[in-house]
Order: C-alpha cells, then structure tokens, then sequence
C-alpha cells in the first residue's frame, strides 16, 4: 500500500512508518516563529518550561514581518527584546525588518526543503508545502514545546487530492483555483487534513505558495505540492536542493476524497465578505466599487503577482478615488520587480509601496480600513475586521484582477482592461 | 448555574480576538481579558461568568495560530466550549492550556442565555431537567486538563501526553 506525501514526511520525522489517524511524536526539522508572537514563546519556553536554550540554534528560523518596521513603542520594545534574545540564544536564521515575510523568506532562502517537518507560529505555514515540506502552524505553547525538546507530538492527517486538469487559460492561475477549491469544498473541507495538489507541475514555486497558503483556509493541517515539474526544477536547480529519494507520490496512496478541477474552464474567482469559501466565478459579481486595491502577502505578493499586475497596469492610471497599495512579500521579490521594470511600471501607475512584509494583512498597520471602505485583496481572509474596521469589506482575488480593479475603480475581469 | 453563548459556523480567530488586540499590541497584557469577541458580541467579556459554555457551529476557532483567541476565553473563565468540529489549531491551543473541548452539536438543542448544570469530568449539561451527555473526550486529553495544561503535564511526566518520554 503506498503511503501520502503527509504519510511519508512524518514517517521519516517519527522514524517509523505511520499511516493515517496514528498519533505520534516527531523530531522537527526546522521551527520558524515571528515578531508577533514571539514574546509569548520566549516566556512560556523559559519562565514556564523551564528551559534555558531552543533545542538547536541552526534549526530555529526568527522572522520580524507582522509589525514591520514597529508602529508602536509597544512593538518597539516588543522587537528589541527579541534581538536580544536573538543574539542571547545565537540563532543562526535571523531576518530583521524588510526581509520579508516569513514563509516566502525561509523558501527563498532555501531553508524550507522537501521531506522536513516545519513548524510555524503562523497558520500559513502550509506555505512550506509549496517546496514539498510538511509545513505547519503552531500556537506558543505548541512552539514553545518544540524549541525545548525538537520534537511535538501530531495525528497523522488523512488527505485530500486535488486534481487539476487542463490548462490555465489567460488571466486565470493559482489563486483562482485555490478560491475555487474553498468553493467547492469550504472552510473546513479538509479540517485535520492533509491537502495535496496535482496537475500544477508547470507552475512556479511562488505560484504554488499560493495553494499552500489557501490550504489552511480550507482547514488544511498541511497543503503539499510534489516536488517536481519545471516550476520546481528551477527553484531546486538555483539553490542546489535534492529532493529526498524516499519522498515520492505513490501509487495506491489512500486519499479521503479527490476533488477535480478543470482549469479549461476555469473562470477568475472572487471571494467575497466576510469568509474565504463564499466564492463565486467574477462573472456573476454585479458592480463593486473599491477605495482600496491591496497586492501582496504570503499569498499573492511574490515577483510574479506584481509582474502580472504590472502588465495590466502598464501605461494605464489607478482610478481616481482609489488607492493601491502593494507591499512585496521579500526583499528578494522587490529587488526583481526593481531590476525587471515592474516596480517602474507600478510606481507610474500610480501606486504605492511599503515595506516587505505582512503588512495590513493583520489589521495592525500599513493599510488599515476605515468603516465603509471596501477593499480588493491578494491575501488570504476576507473575515470581518481583518483588516481594520469591521465595517469594512474585504474581497479576495488574483493579482490581475487586481489590476485591472484599480485601473477601473470597480472589481473588474482582467479583459475589461487589456481587452 | 452556567449561561450557554451560542454561536455559529466558522467562528474565526479574528472575531475571538481581533488583531488588533494583541497582548504584542497591548501596554498590559491582563487586559486581553477585556476583549475576547469584543466586536462580534461586544457585552460578552463584561458579562460572561466563570463556568459559562460556549455552543457553536462547525468549524470553531478557524484562522490564525493565534493562542492568544483561546486564551482570552480561559482567562474570562469559560468553561468549555462544545462544537461538532473545532479547527486543528485552535483545538491543539485550547488543550494546551487546558480548556475542556467537547464534539458535538448543541446549537439546535440550547438557546443562547440559557442556564443549565454543568460537569466537566462526566460531560454532563442538565437543561430544564433534561440530561444530555456529551461525547467523552479521548483519556490522553483528560490527562493534560487534569493537570491543567499541556505545560503543567510536561513539567510534571517530560512527554507527550499518550505518548513514550521524549
């Protein structure tokens, strides 16, 4: 009986083959935690548990991105303390304020590799699955725990399959397969599962970020793409990754469910306020003005996102009335969209950029909501209050679409702009 | 006697506490207990009692990692917090501080403000004299709420709960 991606990379973490439903105690590969919750790990780690050092500095990932740079003394503080400790523990993996956010940072960095266990204080760290690692989110105790003994103790997912078919057509990618998915199966289609995704080989490693990041929106404990096709030789090729010989995807896995799509016909997607499944074809969207076009995040703020924005938005103005904003998920993504023209592009456009990094995503700074305003998001959560105001409303969709929004000043297909 | 707040499906994180209310955005961190739900039902941190239940639809606690959603309801006192389907992490977050999770779906059999008996240890509701028993949680879960947390039990045994010593 062949195992499941999830099945294969805990079985190597547990050190003996497992299967579905099992619980079990793992070694960690790598534990990434950030600025935001932090201070609470750090206490629970030694004021609570007692211990005086994380299990293993090089294996130990500390990203500042939720607030950053700080907005508040509070943050401040908050910040400063950690790169104490930073330098206290002597953590190898540190990336300060404008490198970026934390999932696309340790991908680029080539820390994240197939077959680890990663552990995150964030909940898309199912972002690590888009490098065919078993990547999750953890809370501060959770964390705390790992850092103390590189170990945590997990239930073996199930998994469900998504089989895409077909072909993308223009204007149409990874986001709206992702929203797609969150259609057809909802928030908690895959509640304690694993989420694998077939039939995107020919996309980029950024792009399948994309549906790594969407699995936690559909419940998922994980969402892993195999580790193979151009999209990932690339990436492997230009930080000379291996993918381990016993991780491979396996005839006779057992799945839970198999969901089909078929990118054929596939239409741009829109999710609309106030949860990430209540998903229609944009198409069937009446008329929605914005105040605000927000491009970035984990999701959809990579290179590539702000490149396919930039091709609409080329020699075109944003809207009166309407403000873009587009933070870059890396440093590393901002210095390609500098060095290929994308950034030129948007600047003359008319937007606005901010520092890489999670930016309103959280509500906290760099783009919060007014009441009544209505913003089109890249991300990943249209939940009331997200982003500011609860009485603001948040609408997700692909960075062309987008695009093509603040050109417009109504949420509007990419066609409707670039005919 | 402990007040039943019902709640529906997919009752996230950022309604639990938003953002917003962070303790790394607050000046003192006991006041996280003044915001658990502060915009979706703002006179619950004032008026919830210790013991209080918590009934929801599927899907409770869905969003971020945020540990900090859970544990402004244990600091409020809630005494469990029954629903067909919790989300992954907020399950792991509320047993690591050890607040009692029942599977089950209650929202069609108690209204929202009603008083009724409660018993943690047996699962037990009495509500106007009838006696609805809850689903027993697995024992290794008992194990961490008796000893009030993930963090007490490691300390106490150094392992996972129903698992070997690490």
């Amino acid at each position: 009986m062949g195992q499941t991606l999830a099945e294969q990379i805990l079985s190597h973490a547990a050190g003996k083959p497992v299967s579905a439903g099992e619980r079990i105690v793992a070694r960690v590969d790598l534990a990434m935690m950030h600025d935001s919750i932090s201070p609470s790990i750090i206490k629970i780690l030694h004021q609570e548990l007692g211990a005086d050092q994380v299990w293993d500095r090089d294996r130990v990932a500390v990203v500042v991105d939720h607030v950053a740079p700080a907005a508040t003394i509070q943050t401040a503080e908050h910040q400063q303390a950690l790169r104490r400790w930073v330098r206290q523990q002597q953590i190898t993996h540190f990336f300060d304020v404008g490198r970026g956010i934390s999932h696309a940072v340790l991908v680029e960095e080539g820390l994240a590799r197939p077959g680890m266990l990663i552990l995150g204080s964030d909940s898309h760290s199912t972002a690590y699955g888009a490098v065919g690692a078993f990547g999750t989110g953890m809370g501060s105790t959770d964390m705390a725990l790992a850092l103390a003994t590189g170990q945590t103790w997990l239930r073996v997912p199930e998994t469900v399959r998504i089989l895409a078919r077909g072909r993308f057509r223009p204007g149409v990618g990874a986001k709206d397969l992702g929203l797609r998915v969150a259609r057809l199966i909802g928030a908690d289609g895959a509640a304690y599962q694993s989420v694998e995704w077939h039939g995107v080989e020919e996309l980029s490693v950024s792009e399948r970020m994309t549906l790594a990041t969407l699995s936690i929106e559909l419940g998922g404990e994980a969402g892993i793409i195999p580790p193979t096709g151009p999209g990932w030789e690339e990436h492997a090729a230009q930080r000379g990754i291996t993918v381990p010989p016993w991780l491979r995807v396996e005839e006779g896995a057992r799945y839970s469910r198999t969901v089909e799509v078929d990118l054929d016909t596939l239409e741009p997607q829109i999710s609309v306020p106030h949860s990430v499944d209540n998903v229609r074809d944009l198409s069937e969207l009446g008329r929605v003005e914005v105040d605000v076009v927000y491009i970035g995040t984990c999701t959809n703020g990579h290179a590539n996102d702000m490149a396919a924005a930039a091709r609409i938005l080329k020699g075109r103005k944003v809207a009166r009335g309407v403000r873009l904003l587009v933070v870059p998920a890396s440093s590393e993504a901002l210095r390609q969209a500098t060095a290929d023209g994308t950034l030129a592009t948007l600047l003359e456009a008319g937007a606005t950029i901010g520092t890489p990094g999670c930016g309103a995503c959280i509500g906290r700074h760099m783009g919060v909501l007014a009441p009544g305003e209505v913003c089109l998001f890249t991300g990943n959560r249209n939940f009331r209050g997200r982003m500011g105001s609860p009485e603001a409303q948040i609408y997700l969709a692909s960075p062309e679409v987008a695009a093509a929004t603040a050109v417009l000043g109504y949420i509007a297909h990419p066609a409707e702009v670039i005919g | 006697m402990a007040r039943i707040w019902r709640f529906g499906a997919n009752v996230n994180t950022d309604q639990i506490v938003p953002g917003r209310y962070a303790p790394y955005m607050l000046k003192n961190e006991d006041d996280l207990r003044k915001y658990p739900f502060i915009e979706a039902r703002p006179e619950f941190a004032s008026t919830v009692r210790p013991g209080d239940l918590i009934i929801a639809g599927p899907n409770f606690g869905c969003g971020s990692s945020r540990e900090y959603a859970p544990l402004a309801l244990k600091m409020v006192g809630v005494g469990a917090i029954i629903a067909p389907l919790f989300a992954r992490i907020f399950y792991r977050n509320a047993l690591n501080l050890g607040i009692p999770l029942f599977e089950a779906d209650l929202t069609d059999q108690l209204e929202d403000g009603q008083e009724v008996e409660f018993n943690a240890e047996t699962g037990v509701i009495i509500a106007d004299g009838r006696t609805i028993q809850l689903p027993p949680p697995p024992e290794w879960m008992r194990e961490v709420w008796r000893e009030g947390g993930i963090v007490p039990f490691y300390r106490k045994y150094r392992r996972f709960p129903g698992a070997a010593s690490v």
